[in-house]
């Protein structure tokens, strides 16, 4: 009878599969879950679930099955949300409302407080102050909706269903916007070893094998530890329409820099595009040329671009005057030269790739592998860093 | 329907309802429990746990960033049997006197049921938890340099954490039951300080605990106070016999909870009333 939960969890982008299936059948014929939902609900969540980006999406989707409601937000009257959204107004009931508000039974109300949750964090961040005490909206504690529910109240304990719609691990969802300690994570995976410097590690192998040809006498052979050998350029886009991603550029400019395995790292700036020179500091003094760059590192540095890559077309196709523009060259053609200069070449995009279409990211990405900036992103970007033979 | 022990944590450590789903279901289907959360959450405790309560040997392979998968099986000590055949101490035809076993090897030879922690396995390189899924999962291994086939009269009870660092690849999630701890809210800290310091004076408590949620909900923290710095804390009020925190005066001891230097400086902003600008 869940096997349809499986297929819904699919949906939802939980990754279950036949292995997982088998082994909570096998859990519940040796009666794990007491036979109850709330024993199914905990059974269920850590056979299923493998990792805690997943808990979200598991208690959408137990919450909306096992109520047996679709959450969609489009089923509810419009003119309730109306109602909901502007209690203040409405503190006269009519008796028209009032018989309208008896007829809602609690399952409807509950379907209407998780959806009120989910809109509310669409619009701020994470809490859930707003549904608040006093007042006459339906969701809040001493109200006076006669349908109305109570939060906050600790009563015992919460049935499996009001666990799930508590949906404590939206914090650890991975399509959001990524936090510091998230991005040192992903950035770890671009590390790659290799052996350099003072010879001073055993080396087992070699040993053995000249202490044989040694004719048994036996001979320590060293050989120098291994050290992380990734360099990389991360050159950022500031100002301007980057700015409301300030905050996000700044944790990944922290979450760079704080990483220790890696041999190198560089870090640029620049505005809007790269026009022949770039900036290490955010104050646009000191250019570096692009070509002095170029000069200076070889094709096996990973370059990161980090930008909005949203600007005027003359911009990026015309030599603007701003900076250190050499030789008049186009925005465009510098792009194209570092990504033939380097092996490896990513475009980080902090805006959803809903918005790319047209203008000229769509440009940009054709030069650079473009992916959105969040932790997902993050990974397939340093997946194409990372991937063997070059591209060309 | 077979009949299995039933995990409710012991005495010293108190779980709840999806915690002792998470372990029972571990115990019943035999399969490793991955254990995440944040730091000072009482992960490597729960082995300690479980292993006191089924009651069983607890093993601990403690995960070091150049831990290979192979030394927790064995490790052969050519070099002892090089110096050996040299200056002719021991009987070097005996290759299994060079075969040390490892934590994992230790624990499938065993021919009890044991418990097999292998703690913060985020810590090892990237493949690390690849190389283990044979063994893991069949728990079965064999010695090559003497042809021994070992495997498990009793599959050994395995429990993993990870520090939430790193992520672990699926094919290894896949085999693994998984529970997040969760950190803990008022009423359940009260019952693990209760465990911890029985008797303590209930206004202290209340004081310490204020104390401390107040703290970790303070925004800018670099490194938030976790369970295990909250009862060290407490021991050293006791300690110091102190009687009475007040929240609005600088916090004895501070140096237990906050464990960075910036954190230091935000909370005595904070206390001096708003945020003061630095240059």
């Amino acid at each position: 009878m869940f096997i349809d939960f499986i297929y819904e969890l699919r949906r939802n982008k939980v990754p279950v599969g036949l292995q997982e299936a088998v082994a909570l059948t096998r859990a519940l014929a040796m009666g794990l879950h007491d036979s109850s939902l709330e024993g199914f609900y905990y059974v269920a969540r850590s056979i299923l679930v493998h990792r805690e980006s997943h808990l979200d999406p598991f208690d959408v989707t137990f919450a909306s099955y096992f109520r047996g409601v679709a959450v969609d937000a489009k089923k509810i009257h419009a003119e309730l949300l109306e109602w909901l959204r502007d209690p203040k107004l409405r503190k006269e009931l009519t008796d028209e409302e009032r018989a309208l508000l008896k007829a809602l039974d609690l399952e409807e109300v509950e379907r209407l407080l998780e959806e009120r949750l989910r809109e509310q964090t669409e619009r701020h961040d994470g809490g859930s102050r707003w549904i608040g005490t006093g007042g006459t909206s339906p969701f809040g504690r001493a109200g006076t909706n006669p349908g109305g529910i109570r939060l906050g109240a600790s009563s015992g304990g919460r049935s499996a269903i009001k666990t799930a719609d508590a949906r404590a691990y939206r914090g650890y969802r991975s399509d959001l916007v990524l936090d510091v300690r998230q991005i040192e994570i992903a950035l770890r995976k671009l590390r790659a070893f290799s052996r350099e410097g003072t010879l001073e590690e055993l080396d087992l192998e070699g040993t053995i094998d000249s202490t044989a040809k040694n004719g048994g006498e036996l001979e320590v052979v060293t050989r120098p530890p291994r050290r992380p050998n990734t360099r990389v350029i991360l050159m950022m886009d500031v100002g301007g329409s980057m700015d409301p991603y300030a905050h996000t550029m700044s944790q990944l400019f922290s979450a760079a820099k704080r990483s220790t395995h890696w041999k190198e790292l560089r870090i640029y700036y620049f505005h809007n595009c790269v026009y022949g020179a770039v900036y290490p500091t955010e104050e646009f003094r000191e250019p570096v040329k692009i070509t002095d760059l170029v000069a200076d590192c070889g094709p096996h540095y990973k370059l990161v671009l980090v930008g909005d890559a949203l600007m005027a077309p003359w911009e990026l196709l015309g030599a603007p005057s701003y900076g250190e523009s050499e030789k008049g060259a186009a925005g465009v053609s510098w792009l194209v030269y570092l990504r033939e200069h380097f092996e490896r070449s990513v475009w980080l995009n902090p805006e959803p790739p809903s918005t790319w279409g047209g203008s000229t990211v769509e440009t940009i990405g054709s030069i650079f592998p473009m992916f959105e900036l969040t932790l997902d992103g993050l990974s397939e970007a340093i997946a194409e860093l990372t991937r063997g033979s070059p591209r060309r | 329907m077979s009949t299995f022990l039933r995990f409710r944590g012991t005495d010293r450590y108190l779980t709840n309802e999806a915690l002792e789903a998470s372990v029972n279901s571990a115990l019943a289907l035999e399969r490793p429990l991955l254990v995440r959360g944040e730091p000072g959450t009482g992960k490597t405790l729960l082995a300690e746990a479980i292993a006191e309560a089924l009651p069983a040997r607890l093993i601990s392979w403690n995960v070091k960033s150049t831990t290979r998968a192979q030394d927790g099986l064995y490790v052969y000590d050519t070099v002892q049997r090089l110096y050996d055949s040299r200056f002719g101490d021991g009987d070097i035809r005996d290759i299994r006197r060079y075969i040390k076993l490892g934590p994992l090897g230790q624990a499938i030879s065993a021919g009890e049921r044991t418990v097999l922690l292998i703690d913060e396995i985020d810590k090892a390189d990237l493949e690390f938890p690849n190389d283990l899924l044979h063994e893991l999962d069949r728990m079965h291994f064999s010695i090559t340099e003497t042809g021994d086939e070992i495997t498990a009269k009793q599959r050994p009870m395995v429990i993993i954490t990870s520090n939430n660092e790193k992520e672990l690849p699926d094919a290894f999630l896949r085999r693994c039951v998984f529970h997040f701890i969760d950190f803990p809210d008022r009423e359940f800290m009260k019952r693990v300080v209760a465990v911890h310091h029985p008797g303590l004076d209930d206004g202290l408590v209340d004081q310490t605990l204020q104390a401390f949620f107040d703290l970790r909900n303070m925004r800018g923290l670099r490194k938030r106070p976790s369970t295990s710095e909250l009862i060290d804390w407490i021991a050293v009020l006791k300690k110091a016999g102190i009687a009475a925190v007040k929240l609005d005066q600088a916090l004895p001891f501070l140096g237990t909870l906050l464990k960075k230097e910036q954190d230091v400086v935000a909370y005595a902003d904070r206390l001096a009333g708003g945020r003061k600008y630095r240059s």
